[in-house]
């Protein structure tokens, strides 16, 4: 029996100008799931984001959260929902705790319920310490933990996580997927935006990959990455004239045909485990010698090159059609 | 729970917020304390003993007018405000919350009244310590205080709606600045409109700052009154109705940068 769905979208679009920021977008998300949208800048995961979030109209198609829709009963979707974007949109002059109040007030919580709320997400988000400082001295780091906790005030049902880590280094990255993935187990639907396959990889159910305004695959990651972006082992060998005999050699443990780049030999491979050890025995067994051996883990970019046989690189109108 | 008693909790929510602001921010108190304090001190005594004011000595004239101009700007703290959270996200982050809608507007200019409360006593206080006399009744002043203030919310209105229309708090600075600042000047608030060359009397004589402040010379120093007092309190109430719908239409469409 199919759950309900927490957030249902059936042919958006939207339109900037002479951009057409999404064209004709289906999304279904399970109440209860992670759900990452994923995609290069420009792609129209932020335009997808706002009109869920009724910040923006679509001019075609409609969009329901929570069983309300976005354009008609966009009051009632906004007690549904917390939002924490890509700019950690905090009061820089205000401090964590006064930050976290106001946004309680505003989703008409008590007074008192809203500074002990206050209180309970700086504990949670190792903001304490820092609480009653003004946000203006926080670290990026720490500002984005903020907004997250600012998004989960009012503990809504949904929750729209737009590009969560983008800018962060690896160890602040790190501390909000934990935070993320501590929210989901107490069951909140989350819709997720990532240009990072890790990121989605690691947090989300289900992954729609989108790219100039329309899904171009669906599905869990494990899915899509036998689909379409294996991991691969890179060769680089002593005398690149064996290229073409290494190919040979490696052909029977590649999950698809082994190729020459630039010299490197690449060998897609559908198991990481033993892989190098094998291609280490073949190659030495054909009297070919290697230089330099590792494995490559999928990128986005190798997920796109081959949904689209392009890399993924916005061209850079679109990327200020998303900015703006 | 009706919805005008969240409208209101919401604007006292959003003006607290506002008003939190000033303190930590040293440049903004800097800009309507010390700021309007200097241009007093220059107009009487660098520019004021070259300025024939028949009838009243020059500080007498100036500080009305001064008044006037410095509480016009007093709202320039919404342009920069509402401009800011437009460049930092937060714009995004108050349409998504359940809150009543126009209380960011509300909540805003509404705390424009209490920085301008306080900047017209800074004012008021270094007017008398200059020499600034009253001569007028109780009454009178009280009107003429509650028509500044009156003032000052307009122009909030003004200034929310340049904020909201500028690409960053810069810019929302430079068009208020060069948009109002001369607009200020060729009134009535620094010389007599009379001394000003035959072509430009007439624009500065239906210019509405030039109705204000005469509406605030009248009340503040007993003199005749004439029509300026019901011109400027049509004058600003008319800024309030176009610029505060202007400002709410431009809020619903407006997302982050």
């Amino acid at each position: 029996m199919p759950a309900e769905a927490a957030v249902e979208t059936s042919r958006l679009r939207k339109r900037y100008g002479a951009v057409q920021a999404l064209r004709g977008v289906d999304l279904r998300i399970e109440a209860g799931s992670v759900f990452g949208l994923l995609g290069p800048n420009g792609a129209g995961k932020t335009t997808a984001v706002r009109i869920l979030t009724t910040l923006l109209r679509p001019d075609e198609g409609s969009a329901r959260v929570m069983g309300f829709d976005v354009v008609r009963d966009a009051a009632k979707v906004r007690q549904e929902i917390g939002l924490a974007g890509q700019y950690a949109a905090v009061d820089e002059n205000l401090t964590g705790a006064e930050n976290l109040e106001m946004v309680g007030r505003l989703y008409h919580l008590p007074r008192g319920d809203s500074r002990a709320r206050a209180r309970e997400l700086l504990a949670s988000f190792d903001l304490v310490a820092a609480g009653d400082r003004l946000v203006r001295t926080y670290s990026g780091g720490m500002r984005r933990r903020l907004d997250l906790a600012a998004a989960l005030v009012a503990r809504p049902p949904v929750l729209f996580l737009d590009e969560p880590t983008t800018g962060l280094d690896i160890r602040s990255r790190i501390g909000l997927w934990d935070a993320i993935e501590a929210l989901v187990s107490e069951g909140t639907t989350v819709l997720l935006t990532t240009q990072y396959l890790d990121e989605a990889d690691r947090l989300a159910d289900r992954i729609a990959v989108i790219d100039q305004g329309l899904v171009i695959a669906e599905g869990t990651s494990e899915q899509l990455k036998a689909k379409f972006g294996g991991e691969r082992l890179e060769i680089h060998l002593c005398d690149s004239g064996y290229g073409e005999q290494a190919v040979v050699a490696l052909s029977p443990i590649a999950s698809d045909r082994p190729f020459l780049e630039d010299g490197t030999v690449r060998v897609p491979v559908a198991e990481r485990r033993g892989t190098i050890a094998s291609a280490v025995r073949r190659l030495d067994d054909a009297g070919i010698a290697i230089d330099d051996i590792s494995v490559s883990t999928p990128t986005l970019d190798d997920v796109f090159l081959n949904l689209t046989g392009r890399p993924a690189e916005p061209a850079p109108d679109e990327a200020e059609a998303q900015a703006g | 729970m009706t919805a005008l008693h969240y409208g209101i909790s919401d604007t006292l929510v959003l003006a607290k917020r506002s008003l939190l602001r000033i303190p930590r921010q040293p440049d903004l108190l800097v800009g309507f304390t010390i700021q309007p304090v200097l241009f007093v001190l220059l107009f009487v005594y660098v520019f004021g003993g070259a300025i024939r004011t028949p009838g009243y000595s020059y500080v007498d004239f100036l500080m009305p007018g001064i008044i006037v101009q410095s509480i016009v700007f007093g709202g320039f703290v919404t342009a920069l405000g509402l401009a800011d959270d437009l460049k930092k996200g937060l714009m995004d982050r108050f349409r998504s919350l359940p809150m009543t809608r126009s209380a960011l507007l509300t909540g805003r200019t509404l705390g424009d009244v209490v920085t301008n409360v306080f900047q017209l006593a800074v004012m008021l206080g270094v007017g008398l310590a200059v020499g600034f006399r009253f001569s007028s009744s109780v009454g009178e002043i009280v009107a003429g205080i509650a028509l500044l203030l009156l003032i000052g919310y307009a122009f909030s209105w003004v200034f929310a709606f340049i904020g909201l229309s500028s690409s960053s708090p810069e810019a929302s600075n430079a068009y208020g600045f060069t948009i109002l600042f001369p607009v200020t000047f060729v009134s009535s608030a620094f010389v007599p409109v009379a001394s000003m060359p035959g072509w430009l009397q007439p624009v500065a004589e239906h210019n509405p700052f030039t109705r204000m402040v005469n509406a605030a010379r009248a009340l503040f120093l007993g003199i005749p009154a004439g029509n300026n007092i019901w011109l400027a309190v049509v004058w600003t109430l008319g800024i309030i109705a176009v610029f505060a719908p202007l400002s709410a239409w431009r809020y619903r469409r407006v997302v982050a940068r």
